[in-house]
């Protein structure tokens, strides 16, 4: 291919004018060089066109997920994130010390909680110091904005790993796929765009990063990864709970080593060096503890640890025996007896109450049906659904296709890393089908997996292409080939596709990856860029219309109230109420006290007597409502409130579910059950509800959210009074009035 | 209470009544504006000199429970009568301390142009401004009800000097008037309320008068606003006020019903108030409006040439009692407010807050001066309390210089312009620009160092021994490459002149040729000779030895066949054979050529891979 242009310049001769010619003579020579200098820096261009790629799709990573911030504002969206950035804003306010010691009493009245050993501070500790840091460089930047930046700004530095990742797995091709694959990838994006300020954001950077490096650990046997990756986990510990996903899955990925034959001094030290000081580093957050030596959970790795001990051993003595038949007898005692052993630890452990049994949430990870019977608390959270199939489509698209087409070239070019993907795939795969929210973890690896089939594809079709020319070129030249081109072109001919063909797929590629793209935008855009405190419609005329009611209620709360009012409210608004009302709640959505939720549900599933009472012994000066019956928003308090009964029901016999069911159905209408009618939260959502006329046509106190006419519309507060409504009646606020006198 | 101070403060008056001077009002209209939450009264004052001194000063006093609410008392000259109102001066006025007078009473002096002769008279406006004095009354209502308030004043324009005649109107916003004072001449028109006229009154002459009346005017008071005024010379001034309002109107108690707000807000609730109108200076720009919490979508903003209008509504309606806190800000361009004179830079810039009719209880305007400005000195219309602190903004590194005035009741009537005078060097401005350009200078610096330093701990360890030899055979193989590149060339050149011969037939200059590539070659040979044996001698070059001697024996390959071919042409030429002939002679030697090329090629393609 380089003969051709060589050939047209020495033709036309005569120095071009590019060519810098020094002497006549040497003219010719001149003109081979600057174009064999050019040929020469293949290697540069092709880093120069990586590290331009690299660039690209970090940038693309952040401003993909800046959506919302374009639609919104820069704002903290959800609920969780405030929490997260109320914390952040104390510590970057009082320092680290204050906020490690932090007693909070505006949270679970009268309870209150440790914040410093209730939270990953990963997260805050993160965007406090890039914080400090820009002000250190004197940018003068907000809290909020750090706060708002940091899920994109991890997301960027996700698509790196990614890049490393997919490198150290397969090949620098597959890496810089698997980095575009992830910077737009709507399963990593629901949780990572901008403002949404979660433990997530980080987590998964946290998470690819440890995996990175120990798979770098195990490939090299290198000491120095195997500490990178014990800090890794450190910094994936001291940001999520779903560190416990890493520490089932690298023993189980060591167990699968040792099945299959793979052991290696590299895996020992990789793996010995990360746990150990994994685990000691894990056990400086306050939040995690002990549980390395003490939870059932982590209980896999300490056991593995101890049986590559013992392989160790065994490969000693082996070597020191020299005697296959004492060998065997050797290894069959120290197998049982190490079996044994184990099997007497963990049963003396668990029956003494040192080793924590497993976890309700881990449970039900196993068997996803375990929280709908025994934690209503954890099966009412939307976002711990089994996945639908409509949603992996949605948060994979072609991914879906391409993983199992993953899998088979892992599986063709079998190492520990592949191993390690596959392995980490398939678990994060079922994990995802267990719970909506779990799609996140397995996004990266669903991400290196598909990479992994692209970038071979593509490589195969494009050596296909790139082969054909040159059988053509020497074909042509002169009629009958040699015979070493023939050889080549035979082995050309021995490609499965034609050249056209090979031209179809890659253009076949080409339409999917940009569908991809194309989906993937679409879907930040529309469904994930939402900050879900201001909602947007369309108005009549297409205009948009949005209502900031939470906000309206919020800053109403937090201006128009007594500094030292007690909110009650149903769970999912607690964060708000303390982080943009600043003002006491009772329950929050931190559910590490169910009785305290299942008190607050029974209030509300009470008739108001009964609850004003509950709410005299909580302190309760205001009640706060939220209610779509006036703009058709569905997830109102009325359509969660069973989940407030089965709750409630669940502590306090008292309530039951059938009383507010007419034959096993949920209804608001004239038919509904009259537990259901006068219930104190069927009371506040709806009061004075029924002189207002919704809609054109209906008749007064028409529910849009449910679409039926309510079937109380004379509802009168005796203990409770209106105090504020916002301006689209979704958030209401009641004061509860102080006790009457006796006389 | 306030009756009976008043009639306190009136015995002491007739107790104290020393001729103070000769001068003696002969006429005084006053006319109290409670159209707002701001009580304006403007007293027009004709001062006559009876005595024989001329008199150079006039005195105003207030009682100092009215003086506590005063805000803004301000006097201009009335030269003219009536319509043909010649040139109105604004008159210097100072506090003073009384002498020989009740002490419940604060006073003012009013310097004249001219000292007033004999019989002469002067005609003066005074306009004072009250910005609490309206007092809710009853303190709390219900959200039905309306919002009723009280003012109270004296019938009789309180004044050390004796009055002849005078007049009281008092201007109400709306006709419906709860109760009020009657005294002996007391009318209503519609909305306004007359006292007077009075007669001959002896000084300190005082009838407490009390309205009675409904309003339902905004009543926004801000506790406290904090306007920041941030100049910046690359062309902007942004200016950011913090407001902490209150509804300073009758408290709501009770219910708040949304559905009675939504369906008669006017009725159920008319004392609330639902938006506020700022009247920014003409082509502002980047205009916004949040809280705390983030931004707050309800405003609306018109602009003409001569001023920005921005309508803001507070995320709920501002019931009394009820408060809220926001932020504004906005950019103004530099040229509308900074100017130069004398060698020093100074911005003129109006002082209040650019909100109607609203009340500031404690106004904090900070101007936030460009870093490294000197010589700073202020100056204000009227007294403010004065200090300094710095702020560090974007890339400060010793901080801006901040002007703090601070500033308590202010009304509307403040809104005047004050001016802050600095010396600034303009090469200061390019500091920032060549901290970032240096910043990343040395950054990229810092990262070419870094891949150029040899980090390893261990200079003997043998991965880092096998790294280094590597790096040598690799720079080896690049030498190799090279070379057998020029040998390439050189065949090229070869070929080139064997062309020439066939369009020439100058055998000669072919013959040269070949001498000339003869020679080349050989001593390209002879370099890569040394190349080669250390090649082999390197125990890292194991894997590629074989591709390296496989293409150095392939090019020596290529190298006799192309001299063959070459020979041959040449010897046809001699023989002066046909072009066919020697195309069918040389056709077999070709191909063979051709092919080895190829194989050259590729082999340097895969070395160059490495």
């Amino acid at each position: 291919m380089v003969e051709k242009p060589n050939q047209v310049n020495a033709g036309s001769k005569s120095g071009s004018p590019t060519m810098q010619a020094t002497s006549k003579p040497t003219d010719l020579l001149s003109q081979h060089f600057s174009i064999r200098s050019l040929k020469l820096k293949t290697k540069q261009q092709e880093l120069l066109i990586r590290v331009t790629i690299l660039c690209l799709v970090y940038v693309l990573a952040f401003i993909t997920r800046l959506f919302s911030v374009l639609r919104y504002e820069s704002m903290i969206h959800e609920f969780d994130p405030y929490f997260n950035y109320r914390t952040t804003l104390f510590l970057t306010q009082k320092g680290f010390y204050e906020f490690w010691n932090w007693f909070d009493s505006e949270s679970w009245y009268p309870l209150g909680r440790i914040i410093g050993g209730t939270l990953y501070p990963g997260l805050m500790v993160t965007a406090a110091l890039i914080y400090w840091t820009m002000n250190v460089l004197r940018f003068a930047v907000h809290i909020r904005e750090v706060c708002v930046l940091t899920a994109p700004f991890f997301a960027s530095n996700t698509t790196l790993v990614a890049y490393f990742f997919g490198k150290e797995i397969w090949d620098t091709g597959a890496g810089l796929v698997a980095a575009a694959l992830i910077a737009i990838c709507p399963g990593y994006i629901s949780r990572s765009v901008a403002g949404s300020y979660d433990n997530e954001g980080v987590a998964i950077f946290a998470l690819l990063f440890t995996f990175y490096l120990f798979v770098k650990a195990v490939n090299t046997g290198s000491l120095a990864w195997s500490l990178a990756s014990a800090f890794g986990y450190f910094y994936m510990v001291s940001a999520w709970g779903g560190y416990v996903f890493i520490i089932n899955l690298i023993p189980l990925y060591v167990l699968v080593l040792l099945i299959t034959g793979r052991y290696s001094m590299r895996l020992y030290v990789a793996y010995n060096c990360m746990y150990v000081l994994g685990m000691l580093l894990a056990m400086q957050i306050r939040f995690v503890g002990f549980q390395h030596v003490q939870s059932g959970e982590h209980m896999a790795a300490m056991g593995v640890f101890f049986l590559l001990q013992v392989f160790y051993f065994l490969d000693w003595v082996k070597h020191q025996l020299n005697d296959t038949r004492l060998f065997q007898a050797f290894l069959r005692i120290t197998v049982s007896t190490a079996v044994v052993v184990g099997a007497i630890a963990i049963g003396v452990g668990t029956a003494s109450g040192y080793i924590s049994p497993w976890t309700g949430r881990f449970y039900s990870l196993l068997d996803p049906t375990y929280a709908k019977d025994h934690i209503p608390i954890i099966a009412s959270v939307s976002e711990h659904q089994p996945t639908a199939w409509s949603s992996f489509m949605f948060d994979f698209h072609i991914l879906l296709l391409l993983f199992p087409a993953g899998l088979y070239f892992c599986f063709k070019r079998l190492s520990d890393a592949t191993i390690f993907i596959v392995m980490y795939g398939l678990t994060s795969m079922y994990f995802a089908g267990v719970m909506v929210r779990l799609i996140l973890v397995a996004t990266p690896a669903v991400c290196l997996i598909s990479a992994i089939a692209v970038s071979a594809t593509i490589k195969n079709l494009t050596q296909v292409l790139r082969a054909k020319p040159k059988v053509a070129q020497t074909g042509s030249s002169r009629g009958g080939s040699s015979g070493k081109a023939s050889s080549k072109g035979s082995l050309d001919q021995s490609q499965p596709i034609s050249k056209n063909g090979a031209i179809a797929l890659l253009f076949g590629a080409f339409y999917l990856l940009s569908r991809y793209a194309i989906h993937c935008t679409w879907v930040t855009s529309e469904a994930y860029s939402s900050p879900s405190i201001v909602l947007a419609a369309r108005g009549a005329h297409g205009n948009r219309v949005i209502f900031d009611d939470y906000r309206e209620a919020y800053f109403w709360l937090r201006q128009n109230t007594p500094p030292d009012a007690k909110v009650m409210s149903w769970w999912d608004y607690g964060y708000q109420i303390t982080a943009m009302g600043n003002r006491t709640v009772i329950v929050d959505n931190n559910t590490w006290n169910n009785t305290h939720i299942a008190t607050v549900g029974r209030a509300m599933s009470s008739y108001e007597d009964e609850a004003y009472e509950i709410m005299r012994s909580l302190d309760v000066d205001y009640v706060l409502v939220v209610f779509g019956g006036v703009t058709g928003y569905s997830s109102d308090d009325i359509n969660k409130f069973l989940w407030m009964v089965r709750i409630g029901g669940g502590i306090f016999p008292v309530i039951k579910e059938p009383d507010y069911l007419v034959n096993g159905e949920y209804r608001v209408d004239k038919g509904a059950a009259p537990k259901m009618l006068n219930c104190l939260m069927y009371k506040l959502s709806y009061y004075r509800f029924g002189e207002l006329t919704t809609e054109y046509g209906k008749p007064p106190g028409y529910d849009r959210a449910r679409g039926v006419e309510i079937g109380n519309k004379d509802i009168k507060l005796e203990y409770l009074e209106e105090a504020f409504t916002t301006s689209n009646w979704i958030v209401r606020i009641y004061k509860v009035k102080p006790p009457k006198n006796r006389w | 209470m306030g009756l009976r101070f008043d009639l306190l403060l009136f015995t002491a008056a007739l107790l104290f009544s020393p001729a103070l001077s000769d001068l003696v009002l002969s006429k005084v209209d006053r006319r109290v504006d409670l159209t707002t939450q701001v009580v304006r009264i403007t007293s027009t004052l004709k001062a006559e000199n009876t005595g024989g001194n001329s008199v150079s000063e006039v005195l105003v006093v207030f009682p100092d429970r009215q003086a506590k609410t005063l805000a803004y008392l301000s006097a201009v000259s009335n030269a003219g009568k009536g319509k043909a109102k010649v040139s109105s001066v604004t008159l210097p006025v100072k506090e003073v301390e009384l002498k020989g007078m009740p002490p419940s009473l604060v006073g003012y002096s009013v310097s004249l142009p001219e000292p007033l002769g004999k019989g002469e008279s002067f005609t003066l406006d005074v306009l004072a401004v009250y910005a609490h004095s309206l007092k809710p009354f009853p303190e709390k209502i219900t959200q039905a009800d309306i919002q009723l308030l009280v003012f109270e004043d004296s019938a009789y324009y309180l004044s050390p000097y004796e009055v002849k005649a005078q007049s009281l109107t008092v201007k109400l916003p709306q006709a419906r008037i709860e109760s009020y004072t009657k005294l002996e001449n007391t009318k209503i028109h519609g909305s306004d309320i007359k006292y007077g006229p009075y007669e001959n009154l002896p000084p300190f002459s005082y009838s407490p008068i009390v309205v009675h009346f409904e309003s339902n005017r905004p009543f926004a008071v801000a506790r406290q606003v904090v306007r920041e005024i941030e100049i910046s010379h690359w062309g902007n001034v942004q200016v950011t006020e913090h407001y902490n309002i209150v509804n300073g109107g009758s408290e709501i108690v009770g219910e708040f019903s949304r559905l009675d707000f939504q369906a008669r807000p006017h009725i159920r609730g008319p004392s609330a108030f639902k938006n506020l109108v700022a009247k920014l200076p003409p082509r502002a720009h980047s205009v916004y409006y949040r809280d705390e919490i983030g931004n707050i979508s309800t405003s609306h903003l018109w602009g003409d040439s001569k001023k920005t209008e921005l309508e803001i509504e507070p995320r709920y309606p501002m019931f009394g009692g009820w408060r809220t806190a926001f932020t504004i800000g906005y950019g103004l361009p530099l040229r509308d407010f900074l100017f130069e004179s004398e060698g020093k830079r100074f911005i003129n810039i109006s002082f209040g807050s650019p909100i109607n009719e609203i009340v500031v209880d404690t106004l904090i305007v900070k101007v936030v001066l460009p870093e490294g400005s000197r010589d700073i000195s202020v100056s204000a219309p009227f007294p403010v309390k004065e200090s300094r602190e710095t702020k560090f903004s974007h890339l400060d590194l010793v901080g801006r210089p901040v002007v703090v005035l601070e500033k308590s009741n202010v009304v509307p009537e403040h809104n005047q312009y004050f001016q802050v005078y600095y010396t600034f060097s303009s090469i200061s401005m390019l500091m920032e620009p060549l901290m970032l350009i240096s910043g990343f200078f040395f950054l990229f610096i810092t990262c070419i160092v870094y891949m150029h330093a040899d980090m390893s701990i261990s200079k003997s360890s043998p991965s880092y021994l096998a790294k280094l030899q590597w790096e040598e055979v690799q720079a080896v193989i690049q030498q190799i490459d090279n070379i057998i590149s020029r040998c390439l060339a050189v065949h090229d050149k070869l070929e080139a002149s064997l062309r020439d011969l066939s369009r020439t037939g100058d055998v000669q200059a072919c013959k040269a040729a070949r001498k000339l590539g003869d020679s080349a070659l050989k001593e390209l040979t002879k370099e890569l000779k040394p190349l080669l044996s250390f090649l082999q001698s390197s125990s890292q070059a194991g894997h590629v030895v074989s591709k390296v001697d496989e293409l150095v024996t392939k090019e020596r390959e290529l190298q006799e066949k192309l001299m063959v071919k070459l020979s041959t042409v040449v010897d046809c030429y001699e023989k002066k054979l046909s072009g066919r002939e020697i195309e069918n002679r040389i056709n077999a030697q070709q191909q063979k050529i051709t092919a080895l090329r190829q194989e050259v090629d590729d082999l340097l393609e895969f070395i160059d891979e490495l």
